[in-house]
């Protein structure tokens, strides 16, 4: 171990305070029982799909267009999960194909 | 059992949550080989898994066992890649509001996957929300806690080349986004999304794009209410009066699954 196994256990600790305080702030700033300002309940509603449509952004933000292999094995393997998604809507088929189709595209193909 | 309908919950539960058991196994996996080349051990990988139970957070994390690194650094680089979090809670307020001791755990382990787990999932009529919930909530995490077990573990001497592996996790959110998407009538949320996301990434680069498309994302969503809200359901001008929500009506948990479905 790099440091010692107290300030180890102390990052982690400070790690998951700050990890759990962003996911309770909403729940401290809207307790139970008090009214939910109405536009706070529509953006509760609205917000999923957009955050969800961000976090495949965020899934890619990594990927190189501008150099070899120019995103090619995450456009494939990404278009491959959506087509196989669409036409069978199996989670696993969809996730398992999608997975293995980019490692032998990273691996094999575009290595 | 003396908790009766657990073992009911944990069983419809199950099934709904193996594409995130296909990816916190493997990216969990990850963190695992990740932090033991560090020098720590299944241990502290699991301690680590159980205490701060976020992806993105523990991957940057790793980097933070190394001399020189504050506290001040630490604190802010974890706020920064979490931030996105505090806006998760605000779609789940009504639907955990009347959860009992359960409701500290739902908050703690809402992770990407959980929360996007909850708006492509139905409760099945015989079983009761919130145990469901909960079980997604638990399910989730053990894979997650397992699979840096395992990547503590196996470190280097997995069998076969990982490299890719990581893509679960890509695929996984691809496959909520396209269930959404073919669920809902209203694709305007999801586009932007999208194209926020699109946007603050090529300004403000991979590393600090998030705090931005989520801004975006709320005033693109705030100034399209009109638009967004007038699909499907009364015109707005009405909606002050309509449809008040009784503050701990029995309705209002469902009320939100179906509106997020």
């Amino acid at each position: 171990m790099p440091i010692s196994a107290e300030r180890s256990l102390l990052i982690i600790v400070v790690v998951a305070a700050v990890t759990f305080l962003t996911r309770l702030l909403p729940f401290v700033v809207f307790p139970k029982g008090k009214e939910i300002p109405r536009v706070i309940r529509y953006l509760g509603r609205v917000l999923p799909p957009a955050v969800i449509g961000m976090l495949v952004i965020y899934c890619f933000k990594g990927v190189q267009v501008t150099a070899y292999p120019f995103g090619l094995p995450e456009l494939i393997a990404g278009a491959a999960v959506v087509a196989l998604h669409v036409w069978k809507r199996n989670n696993l088929l969809s996730i398992g194909v999608g997975t293995v189709l980019y490692m032998v595209l990273v691996q094999v193909v575009f290595a | 059992m003396r908790h009766s309908g657990y073992g009911k919950a944990f069983r419809a539960a199950f099934p709904y949550t193996i594409p995130v058991l296909t990816g916190y196994l493997f990216i969990g996996i990850a963190f695992g080989v990740m932090y033991q080349e560090k020098g720590y051990n299944l241990i502290w990988a699991a301690v680590m898994s159980i205490l701060v139970y976020a992806g993105s957070g523990q991957y940057l994390a790793v980097n933070f066992f190394a001399p020189g690194v504050t506290f001040v650094q630490v604190i802010f680089m974890t706020f920064m890649v979490n931030v996105r979090h505090i806006f998760y809670g605000l779609s789940l307020l009504e639907r955990f509001a009347r959860m009992g001791k359960q409701r500290l755990y739902m908050i703690f382990s809402l992770t990407d996957e959980t929360y996007s787990l909850y708006f492509i999932t139905n409760v099945p009529k015989n079983v009761d929300e919130h145990k469901f919930l909960f079980a997604i909530a638990l399910l989730d995490q053990s894979y997650w806690v397992l699979g840096s077990i395992i990547g503590a573990v196996a470190g280097a001497l997995i069998p076969f080349p990982t490299t890719g592996i990581d893509f679960a996790m890509t695929a996984l959110f691809l496959v909520i986004f396209v269930e959404q998407w073919l669920c809902s009538k209203n694709h305007i949320p999801a586009l932007a999304g999208i194209g926020c996301g699109l946007v603050c990434l090529l300004i403000f680069g991979k590393d600090n794009f998030i705090l931005p498309t989520m801004i975006c994302i709320m005033a693109l969503l705030l100034s399209c209410r009109r638009i967004i809200e007038g699909r499907g359901t009364p015109p707005a001008d009405g909606e002050a009066e309509e449809e008040v929500p009784p503050a701990d009506g029995p309705k209002t948990g469902e009320e939100v699954a179906d509106h997020a479905n």
